[in-house]
């Protein structure tokens, strides 16, 4: 079967596919989850550090935590995009 | 002069398949956005259309070659590229009758392989490149993306346990559709290319342009149009059954899905192992169903979609051969416009019969009813497709009622305002 599969290009979009498809949601929920109080209403901006006007308390650590989080994110959603403007595809 | 008819026949017939093409395939990048709520649906279709014609006008390294690898160069002429091109539309527009999704490249591939084999036998057709470069991926394509989505959607179903749901939507509807744009995007600049392809082997053919010529703008004009009309006259049929029919899904899984799906596409073109946009995004779909806790998948819908795959290399190959029969048989001019008319007079067939039950962005997103269980033979096929033993009840229709009926309760459940 080997002649027929190309098992290293294979695995190697199965494991970055991984990291990267499932770890940005993930990230992306984290972030969200640091920004809100669970069960404590709506309040949490998309952009992190600047927040709605609910009175959550949010510790510093949680902001940066959260800031880097979404970071990351919106950091590999603009490395897809110059992949994709680049012409590498 | 038979020639210059043919010469301007497969530009048109490029052309409208480049508009199957996008046609087809905008629920791949829109359905779970559709779904969800988190787009309108007519602004949904409209924005990847334009990302779709951006994305278009981003590919401009096309190379004049069509199924390269798959099938002997120097059987590509333009004859059977016609009759190729034929096949590979009407396959397109029998699955969107049907609202199933399968790859536009599939069907376009398969159509040519079918004109080849017309044309010349069996030693026309490259079978070891078919196996690994079309057959085999399109088996691991879902299974890869079901294993991403399924991932994502379970850790982001265990990071917003608890949170309240309003403020998760709210936010996850951005994620969704930011991800979803770079499937649009990825989709114009991988499609786009091949009509774009098609036309200039064509024009290098014919002796319009010279053997070293780059891609005419107007050639790149017209293709990027075709497509973003295509993808806004949006395949409702095929969104339908991506966003409702596979499984009932939130913003959360839909920002899980479109990830998976840009991340699995572009990766997968960056260690150049090419996977179609359509397996993927539907494996995306399926394991944003797998992935949530509690929610349920039709596997009877999946099942029938895993047929229409299967189906597509053979049937596309059958519509294309016939074709390549016709225009061989009746020889000259009077082949070439019998195959064209053969082309209007069923894509007209299957636009009336779409008429009769139509599907548009006004009813996209109604409950989803039993209208997906198989026929009897199908659903012999949806079964044995379908891994898993105990999905194989769901064929059966009561037992299918029944997991709609708690597909139903699951969302209506979901309406309280913590995630569970």
């Amino acid at each position: 079967m080997s002649d027929f599969i190309e098992w290293g290009a294979l695995a190697q979009v199965a494991v970055a596919g991984l990291v990267v498809g499932a770890g940005i949601p993930a990230l992306f929920a984290l972030g969200l989850r640091l920004l809100t109080q669970p069960a404590a209403g709506a309040a949490g901006a998309a952009d992190g550090a600047e927040g709605a006007a609910q009175p959550v308390r949010r510790s510093v650590p949680r902001v940066v935590g959260a800031t880097l989080c979404l970071g990351v994110v919106v950091g590999v959603l603009a490395l897809g995009l110059t992949f994709l403007v680049t012409g590498g595809h | 002069m038979t020639e210059t008819i043919l010469l301007v026949l497969v530009v048109v017939t490029a052309l409208a398949f480049d508009f199957t093409n996008g046609f087809h395939d905008t629920g791949n990048a829109m359905a779970t956005s559709i779904a969800t709520r988190a787009l309108k649906p007519k602004t949904a279709v409209a924005l990847s259309a334009v990302l779709n014609l951006v994305g278009a006008f981003l590919s401009l390294a096309v190379a004049a070659t069509i199924a390269k690898g798959l099938v002997d160069a120097d059987v590509i002429t333009l004859p059977v590229v016609f009759a190729g091109l034929v096949g590979g539309i009407v396959w397109n527009l029998v699955t969107w009758l049907l609202g199933l999704p399968s790859s536009s490249s599939h069907a376009l591939v398969g159509g040519v392989i079918g004109a080849v084999l017309a044309a010349v036998g069996t030693s026309g057709v490259l079978w070891t490149g078919v196996l690994s470069k079309v057959l085999v991926p399109a088996l691991l394509a879902p299974a890869i993306a079901i294993g991403v989505a399924a991932a994502g959607t379970w850790l982001v179903a265990r990071l917003t346990r608890g949170l309240p749901q309003d403020t998760t939507s709210r936010h996850f509807r951005w994620g969704q559709v930011g991800s979803a744009s770079l499937v649009s995007l990825a989709h114009g600049t991988n499609d786009a290319q091949k009509s774009m392809g098609i036309i200039l082997l064509a024009l290098i053919a014919g002796g319009a342009v010279p053997e070293d010529s780059g891609v005419p703008f107007w050639v790149i004009v017209s293709c990027a149009l075709a497509m973003a009309v295509g993808t806004y006259l949006g395949g409702w049929r095929v969104i339908r059954t991506l966003g409702k029919g596979l499984v009932e899904i939130d913003t959360r899984q839909g920002m899980a899905a479109e990830t998976s799906s840009a991340a699995v596409i572009l990766l997968s073109s960056h260690f150049g192992f090419s996977l179609s946009t359509t397996h993927v995004a539907t494996g995306s779909v399926l394991g944003s169903g797998v992935g949530m806790p509690g929610a349920k998948v039709r596997w009877g819908v999946a099942g029938r979609m895993v047929v229409a795959w299967l189906l597509t290399l053979p049937a596309a190959g059958l519509v294309g051969a016939l074709c390549h029969w016709l225009e061989a048989g009746l020889g000259g001019t009077a082949g070439v416009l019998a195959v064209a008319f053969v082309l209007v007079a069923s894509s007209t067939a299957i636009w009336l019969a779409s008429r009769r039950k139509p599907v548009d962005h006004t009813n996209v997103n109604d409950e989803w009813e039993g209208d997906a269980v198989a026929a009897p033979a199908e659903a012999a096929a949806a079964g044995a497709a379908t891994a898993a033993p105990a999905v194989a009840p769901l064929t059966d229709p009561e037992a299918f009622a029944a997991v709609v009926d708690a597909a139903t309760t699951d969302a209506a459940t979901t309406k309280e305002n913590v995630h569970a």
